[in-house]
């Protein structure tokens, strides 16, 4: 039976024989589960692992079942799995417009309709006009939001957050913080979070796993 | 470019594209035969050049007449007179000149690392690194010839002279002068070298420890620092013995006449019209090999010897002194080599718009575009084919560099440090042992002679430069880019194409500018390679050093020394244009 969603079954990451992560665990549809652990417990190695760029010096087993598609051995670009790093990555070679390019579909063709996307996802997150400028002339703050949005508009089904928090200030922080919940909850996306500050736990207001 | 964030997650995360990569496409198929590819094409001309140089010089060359095994061209050899002196110089100059450029080259960082006065030494380095040898060795001989402006500079008020001097002082039977000349080029690439391994290795805390123990700074260096960096920079050391042993180019300006070094008179004997004398060049080749050999052991032995005498130092505890002489000694001779380069190229630019100049005036009565004009015509297609070939080789090169790095990344196949021995193969072997087996070889085949020849001898030499140039920041790049760019949506090669090269647009522009400049400064190469029907500027330039009409070198070198400038220059400004509005890329 179809169940939507983000399933681990029964994954495990071993390094050198030493298991560093096993978790099983299902995520529905709007839902944020937290992933919580020390430095070096292996949360980023679990994201790394869900969307298909672990390194092969690991060794896991399991599966991961998006949408009840099984997505363990498909490429990274084929998963539809979005990441949100603790930098925000954004391109330094591309405007803020063009870094939002990158991320929307290429299935959108006509370059007028895409630069109308893009420019309403400008707006969207208070950036309007901003869309020939240099992504390094950014706040921290609106870095976030972009590259919040570029993952957005790439369509993904789930969504993973990589201690995406931990350099912003305390207020940016409650303000990205719910942009991103709202976003997901909004386009009914599973929620994957890492971290290890409990004010990510209690404001995502889901389930914690604890690792390590 | 920006640094990677906590440390661990990018170098964990850094192989982690692999695997997922293996598409069926052709090129797909093609990268990860990209590093053994490489390697053939470095390694497989050196070893088939070697072989094609011991079978004449032991007598086998049906070819032309040899087909028994015999020691006949030995014997020949070792009859010539001139053989000891010649041997003996090749080691003189190789040794001297490499000790002293590592030797200058410590002063220089021990004395002023972490300075202001290093990071402008810094910034002199690629210019200097660019000049070709030919160019710099023309400008270093008009500096100390008997009429060169050293000389006019300090005459008559101070010598007396109202005439040049009759002194042998270029081509001095004991290469003083081909040692000066080759110490002023070894200097910047041993510098280069070091620099690089300086920032591999964490020098300061080494280093601040022993300043607080009481050690002066030289000696703080030169206990803690100097043993690891000579470590790293071993490979390039015995490169530039290997080198200076048989250099012919800057020989053949510099270096005594009657008998010339080992390797300039094996040049000879392989352009001599006898075409037997084949087999005496291919043992004298034998037998220079053998010499550079014996000169890696001697130079190993004295590592050894030094390592020795080091540690019993260190276990002195002896907190040395006087960092001001230190330091005056070292900027001073840094200085001197930097200017006989500057001041040198500075002696051609003059030499070329001479009109009438009289000794001992400093500078020409008058000035004029005339040699320029009457040899425009011939510079041209000259100029052409020396940046088709450079172009072309350079192209090669660079894709062949990405795509072992790019393999590397994708499927893991990242070089142990055996593989790095083999990157300095074509720069260890003497290029005269084995390209002389090459061009034997090249008689069956009838490959030689064209233009397609010599790029193909100079993607051997150019490859390990653009390598080591571009791997280090290639490496360095943060792999999280590339990890959301896939889950943006795009495939390996749209990271590689949209991402990763594009963001490393400067290290590539740079990495493809030192592969030019070692392109335009190949000599001997291209003359064999070539068979003398291909001509580059540094053929030409070299070859109108027997002539010696100064104003003619002078068109030529200088010209040598833009055209290996000119893409420093588009490296520095091509990214700065492209990426004017990109802070995150002005420093990458």
């Amino acid at each position: 039976m179809p169940e939507p969603g983000l399933t681990l079954e029964r994954v495990t990451i071993r390094r050198g024989g030493r298991a560093l992560v096993e978790i099983s665990d299902h995520v529905a549809p709007g839902e944020v589960l937290t992933v919580m652990g020390p430095s070096g417990s292996g949360k980023s190695t679990l994201l790394s692992y869900i969307i298909g760029t672990l390194d092969p010096a690991f060794d896991a087993k399991g599966r991961v079942v998006l949408n009840d598609d099984d997505i363990t051995d498909l490429a990274p670009e084929q998963r539809h799995v979005g990441i949100l790093f603790q930098d925000e990555l954004l391109f330094p070679h591309l405007s803020v417009g063009e870094n939002l390019a990158f991320g929307l579909r290429a299935s959108i063709r006509c370059r007028v309709e895409r630069g109308r996307q893009i420019d309403a996802a400008l707006d969207d997150i208070g950036l309007g006009g901003f869309c020939d400028r240099d992504p390094e002339t950014l706040s921290g703050g609106q870095k976030a939001r972009v590259a919040l949005m570029r993952m957005l508009l790439s369509g993904p089904k789930a969504l993973l957050l990589d201690e995406p928090f931990s350099r912003l200030d305390t207020e940016r922080r409650d303000q990205v913080r719910s942009l991103v919940f709202d976003q997901a909850r909004a386009k009914g996306l599973p929620v994957l979070l890492v971290t290890h500050d409990h004010a990510d736990a209690e404001a995502a207001g889901g389930r914690v796993h604890r690792l390590g | 470019m920006r640094k990677t964030g906590p440390s661990g997650t990018a170098s964990r995360n850094r192989r982690g594209v692999s695997e997922s990569c293996n598409t069926s496409s052709a090129r797909a198929r093609f990268l990860p035969w990209a590093p053994l590819l490489t390697l053939g094409i470095m390694v497989g001309p050196v070893v088939a050049g070697l072989l094609g140089t011991v079978a004449p010089a032991f007598g086998y060359m049906p070819a032309l007449g040899g087909d028994g095994i015999n020691l006949d061209a030995f014997v020949m050899l070792f009859d010539w007179p001139g053989i000891t002196r010649a041997s003996t110089l090749s080691v003189t100059t190789g040794i001297a000149s490499t000790a002293l450029s590592l030797l200058l080259v410590a002063l220089i960082c021990a004395a002023w690392s972490g300075s202001r006065a290093f990071r402008i030494i810094e910034r002199m380095l690629s210019p200097l690194l660019s000049v070709p040898h030919a160019a710099a060795a023309f400008g270093l001989a008009f500096l100390i010839a008997p009429s060169g402006w050293i000389a006019r500079a300090t005459s008559p008020w101070f010598t007396g002279w109202d005439r040049p001097p009759d002194l042998l002082i270029l081509q001095d039977p004991y290469g003083l002068s081909l040692i000066a000349g080759l110490v002023v080029k070894e200097v910047p690439f041993l510098l280069l070298m070091t620099l690089a391994a300086l920032t591999q290795i964490r020098t300061k805390q080494a280093r601040d420890t022993a300043l607080a123990l009481g050690y002066a700074p030289a000696t703080a260096w030169f206990k803690t620092v100097f043993p690891r960096i000579y470590a790293q920079i071993r490979l390039p050391v015995f490169a530039v013995l290997a080198f200076s042993m048989t250099v012919v180019d800057v020989s053949l300006i510099l270096g005594p006449t009657t008998p010339p070094t080992l390797a300039v008179q094996i040049l000879r004997w392989m352009n001599d019209p006898d075409l037997s004398q084949r087999f005496l060049a291919s043992a004298a080749a034998l037998w220079q090999l053998a010499l550079v050999i014996g000169a890696l052991i001697l130079w190993r032995l004295g590592e050894i010897g030094v390592g020795h005498l080091g540690r019993r130092w260190v276990a002195s505890g002896s907190r040395g002194g006087a960092t001001r002489s230190f330091k005056a000694v070292s900027l001073t001779a840094a200085i001197l080599s930097a200017s006989a380069i500057v001041f040198g190229i500075l002696g051609l630019l003059v030499w070329s718009f001479a009109g009438f100049w009289s000794f001992p005036d400093l500078l020409p009565g008058a000035f004029t575009a005339k040699t320029w004009m009457r040899h425009a015509m011939n510079l041209w297609p000259i100029i052409t084919e020396t940046l088709i070939i450079a172009s072309v080789a350079t192209l090669v090169a660079l894709l062949l560099t990405i795509a072992c790095l790019e393999a590397e990344e994708r499927h893991g196949l990242r070089p142990g440090s055996r593989a790095l021995w083999l990157l300095y193969v074509p720069l260890i072997v003497p290029q005269i042992a084995f390209l002389t087996g090459l061009q034997t070889l090249a008689i069956y085949t009838g490959i030689d002679g064209n233009r397609t020849a010599v790029i193909a001898m100079h993607v051997i030499f150019v490859l390990p430069y653009v390598f080591l140039s571009l791997a280090d920041p290639f490496r360095a790049w943060d792999a999280r880019y590339g990890h959301v760019a896939r889950a943006l949506g795009a495939n390996c090669d749209g990271v590689l194409w949209r991402v990763r090269l594009p963001m490393l647009l400067r290290p590539i522009l740079t990495a493809a500018a030192v592969g030019f400049a070692v392109s335009i400064g190949q000599f001997l190469p291209t003359l064999l390679a070539g068979a003398g029907r291909v001509q580059t500027l540094t053929t030409e330039a070299v070859a109108l050093a027997s002539g010696g009409d100064r104003r003619v070198i002078s068109v030529y070198a200088l010209s040598q020394t833009a055209v290996a400038l000119l893409p420093f220059a588009l490296a520095l400004f091509v990214p700065a244009i492209v990426w004017r509005n990109r802070k995150g890329l002005r420093h990458a």
